[in-house]
């Protein structure tokens, strides 16, 4: 393999692997503060569709990534009032949430683009204020200097200082594990998951912006399973911001290979295949290694039964 | 007075929910300048003998998704692969009325029932296995087997199974065919409704019988509501759980029966659309009650063809829309429900309460 083929693996490695990673450390911050988040999927979707009306309207990507982020807080937020302020079940809410995003943005489509299947073509962010920098020509370098890629890593690095490092993060932290404890410590464990679930909503709307600037349009179901994967990676990262990330390099780097084996003897359905088959059998190596924040799943109801 | 409160709060979830999917309508019909009266109109001029033929269709695949999630639930486990189970089950359904081609209804019919069941049952096993001797956890398992069955299914017909050109097999023989209900109804003429419905509708019943008088039932439902609990009565929660996940599983899979034996006679690569999905809105709405399943069933296949009449003026999607919407407001005026049940129950329980300390009779 020559060193070109390696680098140019790696850059397509990271490309895949952003919006995995992203959605993933929206599943952290959700399910650290106690609320488990399926609609990742639905949010993803929703900020890819977003990302691309943004900017199908105003010209403007950057326009475009606001609006992704927008759509994103929102579809979180719906998932917040159900769970959170209404105590709803988590795992159906989230369900709700991805059949009203498939449905919602299909019918955008039909509305705003006359076409069942895809939407018109949007230019991309561009390359930023780094591309002069030696390098950022090659396609590793071009993933490097691109400007969403380094907000990513900013957010996963400010992630893990917010999570570890300060006082409200470990409020978040012990809303997900113990909320009883965090209330007697003076903190409303409503609003510290209202602030898990909305960040996980800036993190995927985030992801959904990556997702269609990559494809420089929306195209019907494009989320296509990643917010679901990206869970996967959550409980293989142990719900840590760099465990998440890693285990997303782990996935973007199957989907890699399967890219890299179309057209090859196998069949393109086996190999599409690989990234689903693979989170089950990564979910089996890591069971028991791995433990969920212990009052995940749980709405904290203090009158309540359960 | 107070029974009727009580029947109120009972129903309370269910009236919330197809108030806001109304509310939804409407306000999604006005955004996009469309007056709702006309949308009534049309419904109300289009839904003719064949429209509820059409409606019978979509519930049946509905009761047998529906009950691929309740009948999981009751194990206290969500089965959200009732998509993957409804392709596998329909595949060899297809596969198995092929085959027996040439034998006679007594023969071919079981048969091709037995093997839409048994694939279904196939998926279904998988996740259940999964979760008996690996503790991994079913919601994921079964969404990435939704995936893999999809993918599976569109390779095996495309190079293996299917007629050259087109994404579906081979017609199955006479003797595996369900008949169509027109032929008893002929209002219902031309609608795809077949006599799957009354399987779903005896698979109900079945499902209500097993769970609630067998000693295997019983063992499942307590598994549901604690393995702890199952445990100390001696009950192998691991068996039961694959127990729950193959028949949930079958229950998909008869799926194959509504559409390869009713209606199109060969299975059609991504005919399942998402009903995996909406029996899970089903249960949820049955109260994972089998024999609640049927009439819900049919409310949202009365909403999926309302939303094909109307695509004219709306996009049929909208309909997935209102089903979310319906889950959401369902799940989360339940919880609502609850509360102030308990509330009720403790106001109660604080009336009662000076009466036993003056001395008065025992509860």
């Amino acid at each position: 393999m020559t060193i070109a083929l390696a680098l140019a693996l790696a850059a397509q490695t990271l490309r895949i692997s952003v919006p995995y990673g992203l959605a993933a450390l929206g599943g952290v911050f959700s399910e650290r503060s106690g609320v488990v988040n399926i609609a990742l999927e639905g949010i993803l979707l929703n900020g890819a569709f977003f990302a691309v009306v943004g900017t199908w309207a105003t010209g403007s990507p950057a326009v475009g990534v606001a609006t992704a982020v927008a759509g994103g807080l929102a579809t979180a937020a719906l998932h917040a009032l159900a769970t959170v302020a209404w105590k709803g079940d988590q795992i159906i809410s989230g369900l709700a949430i991805n059949i009203m995003a498939y449905g919602f943005t299909r019918a955008g489509l039909r509305v705003l683009f006359e076409s069942a299947s895809n939407s018109e073509r949007i230019p991309s962010p561009g390359s930023g204020p780094l591309a002069h920098l030696p390098g950022a020509g090659s396609p590793l370098g071009a993933v490097l200097t691109d400007p969403l890629f380094l907000a990513a890593l900013a957010l996963l690095a400010l992630s893990v200082v917010f999570l570890t490092r300060t006082g409200l993060g470990l409020a978040l932290r012990t809303a997900g594990e113990h909320p009883e404890a965090a209330h007697s410590a003076g903190f409303s464990v409503a609003r510290l998951r209202w602030l898990g679930v909305l960040a996980s909503g800036l993190c995927g709307g985030l992801g959904g912006a990556w997702l269609a600037f990559e494809q420089h349009s929306f195209t019907d179901q494009m989320s296509g399973g990643r917010g679901y994967i990206a869970l996967a990676a959550m409980i293989v990262g142990k719900w840590h911001p760099l465990g998440a990330a890693a285990a997303c390099l782990l996935f973007g780097a199957a989907e890699t290979l399967q890219i890299r084996l179309q057209g090859a003897a196998i069949p393109t359905q086996l190999t599409q295949s690989l990234p689903f088959v693979l989170t089950i059998v990564v979910l089996v190596v890591w069971v028991g290694r791995s433990v969920a924040p212990a009052a995940v799943g749980k709405p904290y109801d203090p009158e309540g039964e359960s | 007075m107070r029974r009727l409160g009580s029947f109120a709060l009972r129903t309370m979830p269910l009236a919330a929910a197809l108030a806001a999917a109304l509310a939804l309508a409407i306000t999604i019909a006005l955004a996009l300048g469309i007056d709702p009266a006309r949308l009534a109109a049309l419904l109300g001029e289009r839904f003719g003998p064949y429209a509820w033929g059409q409606v019978l269709y979509k519930a049946s695949f509905l009761v047998f998704t529906g009950l691929a999630v309740a009948l999981a639930f009751h194990a206290g486990l969500f089965n959200i692969g009732a998509e993957g189970q409804a392709v596998a089950g329909a595949l060899l359904c297809a596969v198995c009325g092929i085959a027996l081609a040439g034998a006679p209804a007594v023969i071919a019919l079981p048969a091709a029932l037995a093997a839409a069941f048994a694939g279904g049952a196939f998926w279904g096993w998988i996740p259940g296995w999964l979760k008996a001797r690996w503790g991994t956890h079913e919601v994921i398992n079964t969404i990435m087997l939704n995936f893999i069955a999809l993918a599976l299914a569109n390779l095996l017909v495309t190079r293996f199974l299917g007629l050259p050109e087109t994404v579906r097999t081979a017609e199955i023989g006479a003797g595996a065919r369900l008949p169509r209900l027109d032929a008893f109804l002929p209002a219902l003429r031309g609608s795809a409704a077949n006599a799957s419905l009354l399987l779903g509708i005896l698979c109900a019943v079945a499902a209500h019988l097993f769970l609630r008088h067998t000693p295997q039932g019983l063992a499942l439902r307590a598994v549901g509501s604690g393995r702890r609990q199952a445990a100390i009565l001696g009950i192998d929660a691991g068996r039961r759980i694959v127990l729950a996940f193959v028949l949930a599983g079958g229950a998909a899979g008869l799926v194959g029966a509504n559409f390869v034996l009713g209606y199109k006679h060969y299975y059609e690569d991504g005919f399942t659309g998402g009903i995996g999905f909406l029996g899970i809105a089903v249960a949820l709405l049955a109260r994972n009650e089998p024999l609640a399943v049927v009439p819900v069933a049919l409310f949202f296949g009365l909403l999926s063809q309302a939303g094909l009449i109307v695509n004219t003026l709306l996009p049929r999607e909208v309909v997935e829309i209102l089903t979310g919407a319906i889950l959401l407001a369902f799940v989360t005026s339940d919880r609502l429900r609850a509360r102030w049940m308990r509330r009720r129950a403790a106001e109660a329980a604080a009336l009662r309460a000076p009466e036993a300390a003056a001395g008065g009779q025992p509860a």
